[in-house]
């Protein structure tokens, strides 16, 4: 293949044409996942998974538990770098960028692509500080930026109406459905370009979830978002585009419509039928 | 004997053991505050002993007290929190960790006495330090070690895996995490590991008693090279090589000693239990 | 494609290759604290050493294993202080390890909640008393009260020293010996009152054995405790340098290692044979606690208990 072999990227200009070349939209991939394995110190997880991820679309990553989608959303910012003992072959590009490359700036690349956890983990300081952990550790020192960003992002998580006067409280006395729109939040203060959510409305009341279901169709016009959902009806609703996970396997890939409506593969007919999983 | 009268008699025996522990305790501390309580006023507090130390207070000693207790904690705190970081964030499981986690037992079960030869032929002798304070900050730092590194490494290790997760997923480095979020998280524990390593070192006697302790030096010492009086080697001095030594004044200098090592103790349990109920986690 | 490589290191921004900088030197900070830690029980070694082997060269082996110890005639018998030591241990270990289980027992069996509250602190006190502190009062109150009630010429003696390190072990016998019953499975207690047992004999059948090695790390550490202490012993032991002859010494005065290295290092001349002597006995404390904690360690760490007991 040919990206497969290119010198490490951060210098050259994404290697757009080579994209085009294989995707059958017009518009490139954000983000392309090539024959990704990965196993960890104990268990193997992914086995030959090729995906691509298109701007401004939300992707499900959906299957029964233990299929490998949240191994695969952790290769995506390379949070699986904190395990130890782990392996891993094939290739994951960011706009056209080998995220393994050796030049990669770890840091930079979890800036770009963010994650929100199954669990609401909301850091033990302030609503405010919890908005700004993540930028000041970047180096923003401009209080104004900061105060534009904690705002902006709390807008866009829709949970400003809520909290906007109480930022100095501690994180954890929101409520649950509260601290993962914090959560999302504190993504959205960097400003990414991916957002990945991994079963996002796991522990939500309806209200809660339903709330989180409708800032994805927002957050969609400025990112790029993967999500795990929690139900196949979920995935429904949300996604533009959804991939059938099974066994550490992407065993389909397509459009919402095709997959929901007419999936090719029988596995993933029963899944989305409810005749197991 | 029947069971029951067994039982009776064998938890009777059990509840004696534990008055027999505990009575002490309270007949000590009890036994001192009367008998020194008497001793204790400003004069006793801020002046210099006089007359063969028969006469006058403990100023010198007790400020030499706290001197040696500053001068623990500036080298007990770096190196102990530096090895419990590395320990709890960076060590694998691999000899250099092992070796290093019998070098902590083996440091906390040198004998204080050992310390303090250890301490004569490095600090004193071999680096030309002389009897001064700082071999004894150093030689009372490196005692006080062991306990700084095992507290100090549960109060990191008690801060959530979760949390680490969340600050490198938000562009965290592995050190920005640790500075930013692990160790402001763990500084309650690691204050009170502190300071209960500070309570050890404060009332030690044999390290002190070759590597910086003075029998009589009525000014405060002018410099880190200088030797100083200190409390628990003054009791020791005031109570067993001077004839004729005034029994309150000997009770007054332990009830001190007694005061400002137990206020330490008592400093770290306020410590540890304001922040357990005021963390969220 | 080298030179590429290289245009790629160029080009990583100033700001980040900083931060990488900063994060090596961090670590390598952190990793040389942790490694300063075997570089010191090393020095202590070395240095202990340096100052002790010379002993063993400038005084014969016979006088060195001899029975008399007086420095100003070139006696340099370590035979009285290392069984002045043992026997002050020994002492310290028959109460101590009764009385610490016992307590124990009855803190974490019969003991309610509210008086373990005021037991624990209580215990954590006594682990603070300095023991310059004790040894004044043993000095004081404990040697009379000796004297008087178990008549004997002076109550500066093992017996009083044993007292003394007996209070000074039990808190680190009571928390390990505490730690190690809390560690029995609630299975086995429930076993043992189904089948009828009362309390009594479930804490004596069923919790005590299972807690059994628990229980014997923490006589070994009480030991360790016990042997290195030093003020204390050296205030309320009487101080004579002599062999224990039966067990009537235990009422007699003695005189351990660590007190001789107390008492004597301040009146020796640096470099003189007296003074290698001196960190000669610290050699073999050294090496006796040593082995006792690692042996305690070794014994802690097959039971998987938290080794930070270790160092209570
Ligand atoms: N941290 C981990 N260490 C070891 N194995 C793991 C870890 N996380 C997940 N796995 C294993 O990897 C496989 C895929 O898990 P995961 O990616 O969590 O699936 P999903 O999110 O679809 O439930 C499972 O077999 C799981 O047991
Ligand atoms: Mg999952």
């Amino acid at each position: 293949m040919v990206t497969g072999a290119m010198p490490p990227a951060s210098l050259q200009p994404p290697p757009e044409g080579t994209c085009d070349a294989m995707t059958t939209t017009a518009v490139p991939s954000k983000i392309r996942v090539e024959n990704v394995s990965f196993a960890y110190s104990n268990a193997e997880a992914l086995r030959g998974v090729s995906l691509d991820v298109y701007p401004h679309e939300v992707t499900v990553l959906f299957g029964p538990a233990r299929s490998g989608k949240t191994t695969l959303l952790r290769l995506l910012n390379r949070l699986t770098d904190l395990l130890e003992g782990t392996r891993r072959s094939g290739r994951i590009y960011l706009d056209g960028q080998d995220i393994f490359a050796p030049d990669v700036d770890v840091a930079e690349l979890r800036r770009r692509v963010g994650m929100v956890f199954a669990m609401p983990i909301p850091l033990p300081m302030s609503i405010r500080a919890n908005l700004t952990y993540g930028l000041q550790l970047k180096g923003v020192r401009d209080r104004a930026l900061l105060e534009a960003r904690v705002e902006s992002a709390l807008r866009a998580a829709a949970l400003w109406d809520e909290v906007k006067d109480r930022l100095e409280d501690p994180a954890s006395s929101l409520s649950g459905g509260q601290q993962q729109r914090l959560c999302l939040a504190r993504i959205l203060a960097l400003e990414p370009e991916v957002i990945l959510l991994d079963n996002p409305t796991s522990g939500l009341d309806p209200i809660s979830t339903s709330k989180v279901e409708a800032s994805l169709h927002e957050l969609k016009q400025r990112y790029t978002i993967i999500a795990v959902p929690h139900s196949v009806q979920q995935a429904a609703r949300i996604a533009d585009r959804a991939a059938f996970m099974l066994g550490g396997e992407v065993i389909e890939v397509g459009t919402a419509r095709e997959i929901f409506t007419r999936p090719r593969d029988p596995r993933t007919r029963d899944y989305v039928e409810g005749r197991f999983g | 004997m029947s069971r029951g009268t067994k039982q009776k008699l064998a938890f009777a025996l059990l509840t004696a053991a534990a008055v027999v522990v505990v009575v002490p305790v309270l007949l000590v501390a009890g036994y001192i505050i009367w008998r020194g309580a008497g001793a204790i006023s400003l004069e006793f507090l801020l002046s210099a002993p006089r007359h063969g130390l028969r006469e006058g207070g403990i100023f010198p000693a007790a400020i030499g007290t706290v001197i040696l207790t500053l001068g623990t904690a500036i080298v007990a705190l770096p190196l102990g929190v530096g090895a419990a970081i590395y320990l709890s964030e960076y060590a694998r499981d691999d000899l250099l960790t092992r070796l290093i986690r019998m070098a902590i037992i083996n440091l906390a079960g040198i004998p204080s006495v050992v310390y303090g030869l250890f301490g004569l032929g490095l600090f004193v002798l071999f680096l030309r330090c002389g009897t001064s304070i700082l071999a004894g900050s150093l030689t009372l730092g490196l005692l006080t070690l062991p306990v700084v590194i095992s507290t100090a490494e549960e109060a990191i290790r008690a801060v959530p895996q979760s949390f680490r997760v969340v600050s490198v997923s938000l562009g965290g480095t592995k050190w920005q995490t640790i500075r930013h979020l692990v160790l402001p998280n763990a500084l309650p524990g690691i204050i009170t590991g502190v300071i209960l390593g500070l309570e050890r070192a404060a009332g030690e006697t044999a390290p002190i008693l070759f590597t910086v302790a003075a029998v009589y030096l009525p000014r405060l010492p002018r410099s880190v090279f200088d030797q100083t009086m200190a409390l628990p080697y003054h009791l020791f001095v005031i109570s067993t090589q001077v004839p004729g030594m005034p029994m309150t004044l000997q009770f007054g200098t332990a009830l001190v000693l007694l005061a400002f090592v137990l206020s330490l103790n008592a400093a770290a349990t306020i410590i540890r239990s304001h922040f357990r109920r005021r963390r969220s986690w | 494609m080298a030179i590429e490589q290289q245009a790629a290191t160029h080009a990583v921004p100033v700001a980040r290759r900083r931060r990488l900088r900063g994060e090596t030197a961090a670590e390598a900070l952190v990793r040389l604290s942790g490694i300063s830690v075997i570089i010191f029980v090393v020095l202590v070694f070395v240095f202990l050493a340096r100052e002790g082997i010379p002993a063993f060269f400038e005084v014969e082996v016979g006088n060195l294993l001899g029975t008399r110890w007086y420095p100003t005639v070139g006696r340099y018998g370590l035979l009285p202080l290392v069984t002045g030591s043992l026997l002050v241990t020994a002492g310290a270990v028959l109460i101590s390890v009764p009385l610490g289980l016992a307590a124990a027992i009855y803190m974490h069996e019969l003991a309610p909640a509210w008086l373990r509250e005021i037991l624990k602190p209580l215990i954590e006190i006594l682990a603070g008393i300095p023991s310059v502190v004790l040894g004044f009062l043993g000095m004081i109150a404990v040697a009379p009260l000796l004297r008087e009630h178990l008549n004997m010429p002076t109550g500066l003696s093992a017996f009083a020293g044993s007292v003394m390190l007996a209070y000074m072990a039990l808190p680190t016998i009571i928390s390990v010996s505490d730690d190690a019953i809390d560690a029995v499975p609630r299975s086995y207690r429930d076993a043992s009152l189904a089948l009828g047992a009362n309390h009594w004999q479930t804490v004596c059948h069923a919790v005590v054995p299972a807690a059994r090695s628990g229980i014997v790390v923490a006589v070994m550490l009480g030991i360790g405790r016990a042997i290195g202490e030093t003020m204390a012993v050296l205030m309320v032991t009487g101080n004579a340098a002599r062999m224990p002859d039966g067990l009537s010494a235990l009422f007699q005065p003695v005189r351990t290692m660590t007190a001789t290295i107390a008492a004597e290092m301040g009146e020796v001349a640096n470099g003189s044979v007296h003074y290698h002597v001196l960190f000669a006995i610290g050699i073999v404390l050294f090496l006796i606690t040593f082995l006792v904690n690692l042996l305690a360690s070794v014994l802690m760490l097959r039971r998987g208990t938290r080794r930070d007991q270790l160092l209570e």
